[in-house]
């Protein structure tokens, strides 16, 4: 099938002048990405999972905004940290790029020889492609400027601490991360502050058997931040895959994880905490769980806090294939809407192959709960705090998905200074 | 310590009148208690004297020490020192027993302009006080309320009286969804903070809860209005006849 015309043009437009290293394994890879995208084209609000969101800010050759420039989250957490500004790596910033049961390098540099990373690259993208297509995930893994390659092959004693940073207002900027958690190992990942005017991620995990990858995530606090992510992970038995997002401000943000669960006993848990003030603000998460196996759990726990019109979006769909027997899937989305003008769309799916199943999926919207606030004010909580209590419970079971108390802490604190910062 | 001057209040949302000149004075040191029927108005009483919403006040004013209460916020009622047990407490998910606890406890000391409790004193203060309760660690560590049986909940309610120290408590139908032990466990909690410079306004349809918090007066309301005063014996006189009786009395 033929592109239509607009399509195409909008496509060139968008990638032109993007950088292509066309040589060794990524020269392969990205070629083939080239491809996919050059078949799909770029998304207009009539496909199915644009509906809900307008691709146009994700689509402009060139973004503007202005960008958060202050504190990062998990400054006081004890990590391997790497710094990227602008979307260029900062050896200066960064630690050392070495550490145990560790190996860490570098796409820009990992250009000319094989590298282990060639099988997972791009690979776990195309797979993620069906059967909802994600062009940008193909524009990332064409296009990425660099990223991490990230191997686990012990049990990492430290998280690793991606930081991005951003001191330009028109930086556009793609980064693609592969990380491969070897049979045994495991690794807490984590990302942290805003990268560019415009940031595009693609990052491919594969856990393998009895591995254990915790990704944890806080994108923040620019007010009109411009951001895709995706996260693509292939989970194999006895494994385990949690990743959680807190998402703070942005007047687009749509964060995409596709997950495969292929190997029994495997659990993959999502989850995601957003606040958002003022009509410019919408947060899209968009999630896709595939249970391949027998006796998987997976839990996708979202929450959102809207006021003065902003908008959140949640997609998410479980698909049990045929066999997948004693699935355990779990799925809830929530809003709390401050006003009346906010607007929460939800897009819940069940897709069940197999006969013996256990999946379940909510999706609500509601205002401050009056007779708790009164409750508590009652008490003598004055009226501000008694809310921000209200609003923290609310989003207390996403934050309980994250494993590391002291990282949920951090979050926690800041989505409460958050709500300090926009009472009334 | 309250006193409450003919008190006028109508639903804000619809024509209807609830309270009709309700006169009421509680002294420091004494347990009053609102006797009557259903619907007679007293579980009004006490939300329009904490500061709910919903409420209308045409007429009338109350007052703590003579502070005019309805033109506080709830919050600032609750520094003043009143405290309302209600009768159905509320289930807050996602917010732990010890942390709702301690925030108000600190939001009132905040108000007062006294210093905020340490974490160490408070934990020290609230073991000691749950204890006398029969709380336990478990609930102390569950979200407010949730999963509480009735007691429970009930319990919860003399607890939070307990540690913020009111100078005027009102219990609304304290007793209802109490079996026997639990109602003597919540009136000994009450009855321990029984004290010169502390007020009771206890709200229930049965006299058995006042067989063990003794009151000092009893009221008798219908139709939003106290109809008739007496002391302890007023109750049994309820037991024993019923409200009709008081009524058919009162109305001849």
């Amino acid at each position: 099938m033929t592109l239509p015309q607009a399509k195409l043009d909008q496509l060139s437009a968008r990638i032109a002048g993007l950088h292509f290293p066309s040589t060794g394994w990524q020269g392969k890879a990205r070629g083939a990405a080239l491809e996919r995208l050059s078949a799909m084209g770029l998304p207009v609000r009539r496909d199915e999972y644009w509906r809900y969101t307008d691709p146009a800010k994700l689509v402009a050759p060139q973004p503007q905004a202005e960008v958060w420039g202050g504190e990062v989250a998990f400054d006081e957490i004890d990590a391997l940290k790497v710094v990227f500004v602008d979307g260029m790596f900062d050896a200066e910033a960064s630690d050392d790029l070495t550490m145990s049961g560790v190996e860490i390098s570098r796409l820009a540099e990992a250009v000319t020889d094989l590298h282990w990373a060639a099988e997972i690259y791009g690979e776990l993208e195309t797979k993620g492609q069906y059967p909802a297509q994600r062009p940008f995930a193909a524009l990332g893994s064409a296009f990425a400027t660099d990223g991490l390659l990230i191997r686990v092959t012990g049990k990492a004693d430290r998280p690793v601490a991606v930081i991005y940073r951003s001191s330009s207002n028109t930086s556009d900027v793609n980064l693609h991360h592969c990380v491969k958690v070897e049979e045994g190992a495991e690794i807490t990942l984590l990302e942290s502050g805003d990268a560019a005017a415009r940031l595009l991620t693609v990052m491919e995990v594969d856990v393998a058997k009895g591995a254990r990858f915790h990704h944890v995530r806080a994108q923040g606090r620019s007010h009109q931040r411009i951001v895709n992510t995706h996260v693509f992970a292939r989970i194999a038995e006895e494994a385990t895959f949690k990743s959680f997002t807190a998402s703070i401000n942005g007047v687009m943000t749509r964060n995409e994880a596709v997950l495969d669960i292929v190997g029994d006993d495997a659990v993959a848990h999502v989850a995601g905490a957003s606040v958002g003030d003022g009509s410019d603000f919408h947060n899209d998460d968009t999630v896709f769980i595939t249970h391949a196996a027998e006796r998987c759990e997976s839990r996708q726990v979202y929450k959102k806090v809207l006021k003065n019109g902003a908008t959140g979006v949640f997609q998410g769909k479980i698909l049990v294939k045929p066999g997948a027997q004693k699935t355990d899937g779990y799925q809830i989305s929530q809003s709390l809407l401050l006003d009346g003008d906010s607007q929460f769309l939800a897009k819940p799916e069940l897709e069940i192959y197999a006969d013996d199943v256990k999946c379940s999926h909510g999706s609500t919207s509601g205002a401050i709960d009056e007779t708790a606030l009164f409750y508590l004010r009652s008490r003598g909580v004055p009226e501000r705090r008694a809310q921000s209590l209200l609003v923290l419970a609310f989003l207390a079971e996403a934050l309980a998905e994250i494993e590391e108390e002291a990282l949920a802490e951090d979050l926690r604190l800041r989505l409460e200074n958050w709500l300090d910062r926009h009472e009334g | 310590m309250l006193k409450i001057n003919n008190l006028h209040v109508k639903l804000e949302e619809e024509e209807k009148v609830i309270l009709r000149g309700v006169d009421l004075e509680v002294e420091a040191g004494k347990v009053h208690a609102i006797m009557g029927p259903n619907g007679s108005g007293k579980s009004t009483l006490s939300y329009v004297l904490s500061g709910r919403d919903g409420y209308e006040v045409t007429d009338g004013s109350a007052t703590l020490e003579g502070e005019e209460l309805l033109e506080m916020e709830p919050e600032e009622r609750a520094a003043a020192g009143l405290f309302l047990a209600f009768q159905y407490p509320v289930e807050i998910p996602g917010v732990g027993n010890m942390t709702f606890l301690r925030t108000a406890l600190n939001a009132q000391r905040k108000a007062r302009g006294e210093e905020e409790i340490s974490a160490g004193d408070f934990l020290k203060l609230v073991r000691e006080k749950a204890a006398s309760l029969k709380i336990d660690a478990d609930m102390m560590k569950r979200p407010v309320n949730v999963g509480f049986s009735g007691g429970e909940k009930k319990r919860n309610e003399i607890l939070q009286m307990a540690l913020l120290e009111p100078k005027m408590c009102i219990l609304d139908e304290t007793d209802s969804g109490l079996d026997v032990d639990a109602m003597k466990l919540v009136s000994e909690g009450v009855n321990a903070l029984r004290d010169e410079g502390r007020a009771f306004l206890v709200i229930t349809h049965y006299q058995r809860l006042l067989d063990h918090i003794r009151p000092d007066v009893v009221h008798i309301m219908a139709n939003g209005r106290i109809v008739k005063t007496g002391g302890p014996e007023l109750a049994l006189e309820v037991e024993k006849n019923g409200y009709a009786d008081i009524l058919s009395e009162v109305e001849a």
